[in-house]
């Protein structure tokens, strides 16, 4: 099975999100950026199926400026087997149309039995890539996947998938897009000599010219803003449980009318 | 001429209140734009609920149907949505971003060379353009976004919207399509659906949440004060407590588990660490219940309350049980 692992680099889930003067966007100094936590489920995920078939082959797929490598080295010392790096003005920032036109670009370059895409990237949170890949490569997508099984034959999965209110279980054949949803497993960390290799292993560099594709942005987006800032409201301290309890509940229907 | 579609979701056999909610918004947007307001229904009988439809402002109910449409599939169903948005010349389409439109809406713009504006909390028409703007980082900051061509395809956060009654025919058209079954996807094999009629967390109203202060998987007290509080409640948790295995991972709040906006947010034992913040901030009401005064909770909440949540949670339960049963 080879297995195609679509991983973004985000800022770690501890940043404080600061908007630009401008509001032209977020201020990016000092943002430590990490994988996107539901691309760490995709990476484990891939290595799992590779190791339990003891056959096949893991690539990364990163979009982006050049910090990006990092995130694509910390997936080869988790065990992957090689990356391929898009760095180009032209993605690095766009949208999902674009960026799964990108990672399509890719894909039709490789081989590939499995695309792993997280369900959503926890920067923007729109939560649409893994979809649009799977239609502009017209594979069917499984969204949602909280548990995954290939097929003894290895031309189908078997998937556990989060839909409202319960589960469902899908069959699809490969190949086919896969969008991680916590659950799936929990990814082990990189091993000081998985480190080590991971420096030897391949990254290829693109641009999108070398994927033959041309961008044309579908969406745009502006105006950043700040939630409107919560302040705290009133706290109540070393009142008797039942009085307390009367108080806030009275206040909860009197004042704030929300029951 | 149908400027403005929407896709109304059916669960269990009814018409879920978003598509009361995307109605709305798209009568205020057709009426700026001077259009006409179409809603699709795939696979029901429609007839069922165009009246009610009509009453938020939509002129027609299409009432699609097809060979391989009993049941949900994202490519079929995306073959239905993106051949009537052709058909019908829709400008401007709007989805419920819940389960389903998360995996529906990006295929169905992805057939017509677009891409979603996705999970946005309101619109405004700039011109003819619609503009949604967006929580991003979980909702540490928002921002607006819009399309470049057309159609525009967006989804709205379930439950952010308001309703608005502005009474229009609903007249019901039946459409049979076409669906090309030789596009590969998946079949289904099993459906286990929760059938206690537990409201998602993403569409409660009151969600009361508890974390590692619970001390352990039971959460009777807390299920107690949502069966007091009526069907639109449920419960929800911090990440630390599904990590515990405590509750189930579609019960975490957060960055990397739900973004929530109910009315009323009542947390149990939980901090209030920046991630979960995140997940919840946007609540219109936040009460929480901690022992540790200092707790980065209580900076955000509206009622703050300082002690013991085996002993207040008891007390708070009979206060609400008896103030509703007024
Ligand atoms: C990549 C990443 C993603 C994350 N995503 C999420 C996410 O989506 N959602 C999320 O919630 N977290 C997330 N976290 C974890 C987050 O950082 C916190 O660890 C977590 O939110 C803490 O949960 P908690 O508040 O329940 O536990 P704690 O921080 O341990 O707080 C427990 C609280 O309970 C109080 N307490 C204890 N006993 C009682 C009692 N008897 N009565 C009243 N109060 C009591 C304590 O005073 C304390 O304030 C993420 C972390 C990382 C690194
Ligand atoms: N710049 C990128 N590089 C590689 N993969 C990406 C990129 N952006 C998004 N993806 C993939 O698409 C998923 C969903 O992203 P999004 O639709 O932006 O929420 C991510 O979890 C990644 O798997």
């Amino acid at each position: 099975m080879k297995s195609l692992v679509c991983l973004k680099q985000v800022p770690d889930t501890e940043t404080q999100i600061k908007v630009a003067a401008d509001g032209s966007g977020i201020v990016t100094d000092g943002i430590k950026y990490v994988i996107n936590p539901y691309d760490e489920f995709s990476v484990e995920e891939a290595l799992r199926i590779k190791e339990k078939l003891k056959a096949g082959d893991v690539t990364i797929v990163g979009i982006g400026p050049d910090r990006v490598v990092e995130a694509i080295r910390t997936a080869l010392a988790m065990g992957a087997d090689k990356g391929v790096h898009v760095n180009d003005n032209a993605v690095n920032q766009a949208d999902p149309y674009c960026i799964a036109q990108t990672l399509a670009g890719v894909a039709k370059q490789l081989e590939f039995d499995i695309i792993f895409c997280g369900h959503r990237a926890i920067d923007d949170d729109l939560g649409e890539t893994g979809a649009i890949l799977a239609e502009l490569l017209q594979i069917p997508q499984i969204t949602l996947v909280t548990k995954l099984e290939v097929a003894a034959d290895r031309k189908s999965v078997t998937c556990e998938r989060d839909v409202e209110g319960g589960k469902e279980v899908v069959e699809s054949p490969l190949p086919c897009v896969v969008t991680s949803q916590k659950g799936l497993n929990e990814p082990r960390y990189a091993s000081l000599p998985g480190i080590m290799k991971a420096k030897k292993k391949p990254v290829d560099k693109k641009t999108t010219a070398d994927l033959g594709i041309s961008i044309e942005p579908k969406l745009k987006c502006s105006s950043f803003s700040m939630p409107p800032e919560r302040k705290a409201g009133q706290k109540f301290e070393g009142m008797e449980p039942a009085d307390v309890a009367k108080t806030v509940a009275g206040l909860l229907r009197s004042e704030a009318k929300v029951i | 001429m149908s400027k403005v579609l929407i896709y109304g979701e059916i669960k269990s056999g009814k018409l879920k209140k978003s598509a009361f909610e995307l109605a709305s918004e798209a009568r205020r947007i057709a009426d700026a734009v001077g259009g006409e307001v179409g809603a699709v229904l795939i696979g029901a009988d429609a007839a069922a609920f165009a009246a009610d439809l009509g009453k938020y402002g939509v002129d027609k109910v299409f009432q699609v149907e097809g060979a391989a449409l009993e049941n949900y599939n994202s490519e079929y169903y995306a073959q239905a949505m993106a051949g009537l948005i052709k058909d019908k010349n829709a400008e401007i389409v709007l989805f419920s971003h819940s389960m389903q439109g998360k995996d529906l809406a990006p295929r169905t713009a992805a057939k017509l060379g677009t891409a979603v504006i996705a999970d946005c909390v309101s619109f405004r028409l700039d011109g003819g353009t619609l503009v949604g703007k967006r929580p991003m980082y979980a909702g540490k900051c928002f921002s607006e976004w819009s399309a470049t061509g057309t159609p525009q395809i967006a989804s709205a956060r379930p439950n952010v919207l308001e309703t608005v009654e502005v009474p229009k025919a609903g007249a019901v058209e039946k459409i049979t399509v076409e669906i090309d079954s030789s596009r590969l996807t998946y079949t289904t094999k099993d459906l286990n659906l929760d059938t206690s009629g537990k409201v998602d967390l993403t569409e409660a109203e009151i969600i009361v949440s508890g974390g590692r202060g619970m001390g352990g998987n039971d959460y009777s007290l807390l299920e107690e004060m949502v069966s007091i509080l009526g069907p639109t409640a449920t419960i929800g948790a911090s990440r630390a407590a599904v990590d515990a295995g405590w509750r189930v991972h579609s019960d975490q709040v957060g960055q990397t588990g739900k973004t929530v906006t109910p009315n009323l947010y009542i947390a149990c034992g939980i901090s209030g660490s920046i991630q979960h913040l995140a997940g919840m901030g946007s609540s219109k009401v936040i009460v929480a219940i901690n022992k540790d005064t200092e707790a980065p909770i209580f900076t955000k909440a509206d009622y703050g309350i300082v002690g013991d949540l085996f002993k207040i949670v008891p007390e708070f339960n009979k206060e609400l049980k008896s103030l509703l049963s007024e």
